[in-house]
């Protein structure tokens, strides 16, 4: 049984944040969902100080083995997740991770203490694949960026910190070292590698927003070497994510430093990935051992 | 009832062609009977992630006649090939077997739950969109709720499902192309019909291409005749996880199309338009 940053979970595999809404899927799945839930711990969206509607459509793109999205992070801001989404959130069989983002140090600060001061929540992920807007530029694309932003919310809590790298630079480690000198408890990565894609016949952007961001089994090979890299870096565990959609994708991320997997676009395949991917990284099982030959190069 | 949770492979029990689409059934032996304007997300257990990588994601498609089978529900879809994933469903052979998460989103209500004093229906399609209609049809047949069928079709070769979903009822064609029915739009066979003396007494219930859905809604709001639109969306997941399939509400912010949606009430939707 798997402990991360003192939380003890039932397998290795976790949500994608962003990827799995589970009061949508209950809403839809019933009950069932709760009995056999894919995930040993839940990452809510990223949730923002204010309510967003998102981006205008279209949103999602398919691509070779993957898909673009720019969904522009809808939700229903800090009041609305917490008297609204968090006591149902609160009902899941597993620990509960919210994800927070915020464009200044200031707001990001009310947010990870709002959200700390709830005892449903287990640990806190930050977002910073956003611009500050008093420098303008992405805190998580700027070693200080992030370095000053986890030592202002470092004394906030001392619940887990997670910091979401985003892979959109030379140096992911680089981030990774600045958020833990900043006092990070755990890396997650990678976030979705920044895409566009063309209607071929109207030759305009094939999204709303011009361009998004890519996932699925295409960013595969880019995640497991960015995660490489980072878990060399820093003593830290860090959460894999990139295109899993088996236990054998599982175990590569693994094998190249990860504590805990998270699996996002193949849950819109499969809602039920999560488990399955849990169980198939259990070689002891059934599903895991049929899974067995597929790891050999052939 | 709700869809059971996950994804479940069900068996091909037959595809033929209709027109210029084609018709497939599945043996769900798991799930419930979908109603009218319900969807599922699809995909083919083999040969999906082809050589190119797509199809990579389901596919939603709603669900046009269902029935009895020996053991479970027989679900019929509707296809017309015109992508790597509707393509690969069309090739669809007996005793393969598809992925299928479903029966997803909300159904078609009667017209007396739209709209109180409303007798009857009047249903309109627009290409490969009479899917859901063939079934909404049958079940309001099946409660004796006074329907009208009015359907449209771009030419012969984008045209189907007559001769079998709608083969036992009557039919109103319109056809841009002139070769069946009226020369022009469904649209223009629902305009002649919401001027007659009953048109407040019913309730107008339609899927198709985004512009013939905007002009019914038009024509409806014009007339003051609540309508019923199934929408399409691009959509990766089918059960709320992705938010792709955002559409526009009036007052400003989206829907989900898939756990609010499929089918929204016509004063609930701005303008639709293609996404």
């Amino acid at each position: 049984m798997p402990e991360f940053c003192g939380i003890s979970l039932a397998h290795p595999v976790i949500n994608a944040s962003g990827t799995f809404d589970a009061i949508a899927a209950r809403r839809v799945y019933g009950d069932a969902l709760l009995a056999d839930f894919p995930f040993s711990a839940f990452v809510s969206k990223t949730i923002t100080p204010e309510p967003r509607a998102g981006n205008a459509p279209r949103r999602i793109w398919e691509t070779p083995a993957g898909m673009i999205n720019s969904i522009g992070l809808p939700n229903k801001g800090l009041e609305g997740f917490l008297a609204e989404d968090l006591p149902q959130l609160a009902e899941l069989p597993v620990p509960l991770i919210v994800s927070v983002m915020a464009t200044g140090r200031p707001e990001f600060a009310r947010l990870v203490e709002a959200v700390a001061d709830r005892e449903e929540v287990a640990a806190i992920e930050l977002n910073v694949s956003c611009p500050n807007v008093h420098s303008g530029l992405i805190v998580g694309e700027a070693p200080a960026e992030t370095e000053a932003l986890l030592e202002a919310l470092r004394p906030l809590t001392a619940k887990p910190l997670i910091v979401k790298l985003t892979p959109n630079v030379a140096d992911p480690a680089a981030v990774a070292v600045a958020a833990e000198s900043g006092g990070a408890d755990a890396v997650s990565l990678i976030n979705t590698l920044k895409a566009s894609a063309f209607d071929p016949l109207s030759r305009e952007p094939a999204l709303a927003a011009g361009h998004g961001g890519l996932s699925g089994p295409a960013v595969r090979p880019v995640a497991l070497q960015q995660l490489r890299s980072v878990a060399a870096a820093i003593g830290l565990p860090a959460i894999g994510m990139g295109g899993i959609g088996s236990g054998a994708d599982a175990a590569e991320f693994i094998a190249a430093g990860a504590a805990l997997v998270a699996v996002g676009t193949e849950s819109f395949r499969d809602p039920r990935a999560g488990s399955r991917v849990a169980a198939e990284l259990d070689f002891t099982s059934p599903q895991g051992a049929a899974v067995q030959p597929a790891l050999d190069l052939d | 009832m709700s869809a059971p949770f996950g994804r479940r492979l069900c068996e091909v029990s037959e595809n033929h062609s209709s027109g210029g689409y084609r018709v497939f059934s599945l043996l769900d032996r798991e799930g419930p009977t979908p109603l009218p304007g319900q969807f599922y997300m699809l995909a083919a257990e083999d040969h999906w992630e082809q050589l190119g990588g797509r199809p990579f994601l389901p596919r939603a498609i709603s669900v046009a006649e269902t029935g009895p089978a020996a053991a479970g529900v027989r679900l019929d879809f509707l296809i017309e090939g015109i992508g790597p994933g509707t393509g690969r469903l069309c090739e669809l052979a007996p005793g393969e077997s598809v992925w299928v998460n479903g029966p997803l989103g909300n159904a078609f209500r009667e017209p007396r739950e739209v709209s109180a004093g409303a007798a009857g229906a009047i249903l309109v399609g627009g290409g490969i969109g009479v899917a859901p209609l063939a079934l909404l049809r049958r079940r309001f047949g099946e409660r004796n709720v006074p329907v009208r069928v009015l359907l449209g079709f771009r030419d012969a070769e984008h045209s189907g499902g007559l001769d079998d979903l709608f083969a036992c009822c009557e039919v109103r064609l319109a056809s841009e192309d002139g070769h069946a029915g009226h020369q022009g739009y469904v649209t223009d066979l629902l305009a002649a019909m919401l001027t007659g003396d009953d048109a407040g007494s019913a309730v107008v219930y339609s899927c198709g291409p985004a512009a013939m859905l905007e002009a019914v809604r038009a024509l409806c709001a014009a007339h003051g005749v609540a309508c019923e639109l199934a929408l399409e969306s691009p959509m990766a997941c089918g059960y709320g996880a992705c938010f792709g399939c955002a559409v526009p509400k009036p007052e400003g912010g989206y829907l989900r199309l898939c756990v609010d949606g499929p089918v929204i009430a016509g004063d609930r939707v701005a303008e639709v338009t293609h996404a």
